[in-house]
């Protein structure tokens, strides 16, 4: 078992597959001669060469749609977004071509093709380079959507979406990049749709996942000095969801704060509000509660962007309404 | 012109001419490399077309099918021509007015019709209708109808094309509406860079819907590729052999340098955009003129005066055209609708996926 970065993790799992099958090409800005914006991609180029690293001008729309082109036609591209902000520019691409050009033939096309780069904020950078996007791709049918929180789940769920023939969107952080962790040896494929108990407890079910998993675990910390036991579950794909295992916990605890780096207004924590009301409604003891980014742009100043994020008192505030503690 | 400046930022209330044709080429079939015997094979794929849409805007009135119809009347041309000049494993990629290419390049016209009348029997399985034709097995991949937005596609395809080594070629048509959209620059850009083996045509009718070319594009069309430094040509649209030298000439090019091409095809569109179009925007005067170079009755002429066959030749492959045509209703007829369960088919390569309900 290997400690590695985030990013290490993300590049291992890179390489290895790149190795594997040539098939595979990575097109983004700054990935090849830079060496990575956020060195994620430090060295493929000198490995790999400029077939298959390949930088491209910033030009979003049109890279996202050449590769989803490229994956029509045999290649299976991998597009590295600067951040998922820049992504935007791009989207019909992604929404209206990768999603839905197998559905449209009949099946006649598959789209073999994972976008991925950071997601949500990365610290003061205003409103338009702080945006969590799963909400918005987990809506779209034709698209998976994963958000890992460690670098063993990132090597080991990039692993799967290279591999996957459906097009995948990939979540990383900025902010987690130079996070470390254990990283498993050899092959670590976690299959989409399974979420991970990363804490065990029985007072509540905490439902968090991305970056928001790190502020979960503070709070859990926490809580656990105050007598207070939570259940962490990162879903670890937000579509597929692995409803049933969040539904399980909360059957166990009656409980659940649901904490997400998306808007609240149909985001992530509505969904899993929504299901687990409909699932496990005769064993809540308590509403639902949930800790989100408010519906307001993220703002610059550093007081106010310190509100606008979620943040383990929040989480805790929300632990203690759910279990009567206020 | 002086504008005043109550006239807004596109002149209005004026009735524009749409396109003028260049020079047909004056080349003769043999000059082409087509021998006799090719020349009807061309004239069946054109009148089928032009046939196939008569009688499928007939089905609509009737109310047989729902949803837009853009019929390609008029443009026959272009498709038969490119078909005739390509090989039958390069790459195509239309736009939502692509009935028209689908028949040329072979696809089956009882699926074609099954799939506007959004049966499962149609090419598309009935899950994409008029604008969503694709024929995989033809090498035809659709059928876009967001505007502009099958142009990165179609260098991604001549990407793997080209990291493949196959040889293949990728010919990617649009309206002159899609010009302007940013997906043609920033694709322009990357192609000309990369040296993809592409194609890119614009096939300029006149109107991006009910706009003439003049009020909506700067400039003329072929000239957007100078500013990246790509081949690009202009060319009469409404002369198949035109279209046949010219594809031709370019696919060669690409194949031997990997590099792209820009043509702006000049051709016209009898009908409306879609159905519900009155064609204010143009004169009746215009229309009929345009009608004066119908590609068909060109084509006809042509086979006539060289005498490389006779009026009952031709009457012969209009009939049997009428009759496909016939079967093709009849068999988008009888076809069923796709079964309930296909709703959650086709969305995901993986069978089992855990659809979210």
């Amino acid at each position: 078992m290997a400690v590695l970065q985030f990013r290490e993790a993300i590049r291992e799992a890179l390489t290895e597959e790149m190795q594997r099958d040539e098939k595979i090409i990575l097109m983004g800005e700054e990935v090849a001669e830079y060496d990575g914006a956020y060195k994620v991609t430090q060295g493929m180029y000198k490995e790999f060469g400029g077939k298959r690293i390949i930088d491209t001008p910033i030009s979003e729309l049109g890279f996202a749609g050449i590769g989803v082109g490229a994956a029509m036609n045999g290649l299976r591209p991998i597009i590295e977004f600067m951040t998922f902000n820049f992504a935007v520019v791009g989207i019909d691409q992604i929404i209206n071509n990768a999603a839905k050009l197998r559905h449209m033939s009949g099946g006649q096309i598959s789209i073999p093709i994972v976008f991925r780069g950071p997601n949500a904020s990365g610290g003061q950078l205003a409103a338009t380079h702080s945006v969590a996007y799963e909400t918005i791709y987990a809506h779209i049918p034709g698209l998976k959507v994963m958000y890992p929180s460690e670098p063993g789940d990132a090597k080991g769920m990039l692993k799967t979406a290279i591999r996957d023939n459906d097009p995948v969107i990939f979540l990383e952080s900025e902010q987690m990049y130079g996070m470390k962790g254990e990283v498993p040896d050899g092959e670590n494929l976690i299959p989409f749709g399974k979420g991970k108990i990363k804490r065990e407890g029985s007072d509540v079910t905490i439902v968090a996942h991305g970056k928001m998993y790190h502020v979960a675990k503070q709070a859990a910390e926490q809580l656990a000095k105050d007598g207070v036991e939570a259940e962490i579950i990162d879903p670890r794909t937000i579509k597929p969801l692995d409803i049933e295992m969040i539904v399980e916990s909360v059957k166990k605890t009656n409980r659940c704060v649901v904490v997400d780096e998306t808007h609240p207004f149909c985001g992530f924590s509505a969904e899993v509000g929504f299901l687990i009301q409909r699932e496990a409604f005769d064993y809540l003891d308590a509403p639902v509660q949930r800790v989100t980014i408010p519906d307001v742009p993220a703002p610059f100043a550093k007081n106010l962007l310190e509100l606008w994020l979620p943040s383990p008192k929040q989480v805790i505030e929300a632990v203690k309404t759910v279990t009567y503690r206020n | 012109m002086v504008k005043k400046s109550g006239d807004g930022f596109t002149p209005t209330g004026k009735v524009y001419k749409s396109t003028t044709l260049p020079k047909p080429t004056k080349k003769k079939h043999t000059d082409l490399g087509l021998k006799d015997d090719d020349l009807l094979p061309l004239f069946h794929s054109m009148y089928k077309q032009r046939r196939f849409e008569e009688r499928a805007a007939q089905m609509y009135q009737k109310g047989k099918f729902g949803g837009f119809l853009h019929l390609y009347i008029g443009q026959e041309a272009v498709s038969s021509g490119t078909v005739a000049a390509l090989n039958d494993d390069d790459d195509i990629l239309g736009a939502y007015r692509v009935h028209g290419m689908a028949l040329a390049r072979g696809s089956d016209p009882g699926r074609c019709m099954a799939e506007l009348f959004g049966k499962k029997t149609g090419v598309s399985r009935g899950k994409g209708g008029s604008m969503h034709f694709f024929d995989l097995e033809r090498h035809f991949w659709g059928g876009h109808a967001i505007v502009g937005a099958h142009i990165p596609l179609a260098a991604g395809m001549a990407m793997a094309n080209k990291y493949n080594d196959n040889g293949r070629v990728v010919i990617c048509f649009f309206g002159d509406g899609a010009v302007d959209q940013g997906s043609l620059n920033e694709t322009f850009n990357m192609a000309q860079l990369w040296k993809l083996p592409v194609i890119f045509v614009v096939e300029n009718n006149g109107y991006s819907m009910g706009t003439a070319v003049e009020r909506h594009s700067a400039g003329e069309l072929h000239k957007r590729a100078d500013a990246y430094g790509m081949k690009n040509a202009v060319v009469n649209g409404m002369d198949v052999f035109t279209i046949i030298e010219k594809v031709q000439e370019v696919a060669k090019d690409v194949r031997e340098t990997n590099e792209p091409w820009f043509l702006e095809v000049k051709t016209y569109r009898y009908r409306g955009h879609s159905m519900s179009d009155p064609g204010n925007y143009r004169t009746k005067e215009e229309l009929e003129e345009f009608r004066g170079f119908d590609p068909i009755e060109r084509l006809k002429t042509y086979i006539l005066k060289n005498k490389i066959a006779k009026e009952e030749d031709l009457k012969a492959i209009e009939d049997e055209i009428e009759q496909i045509v016939l079967d093709a209703i009849d068999f988008a007829e009888e076809s069923d609708f796709p079964d309930p369960k296909e709703l959650y088919e086709d969305t995901y390569t993986q069978d089992d996926y855990p659809y979210h309900v």
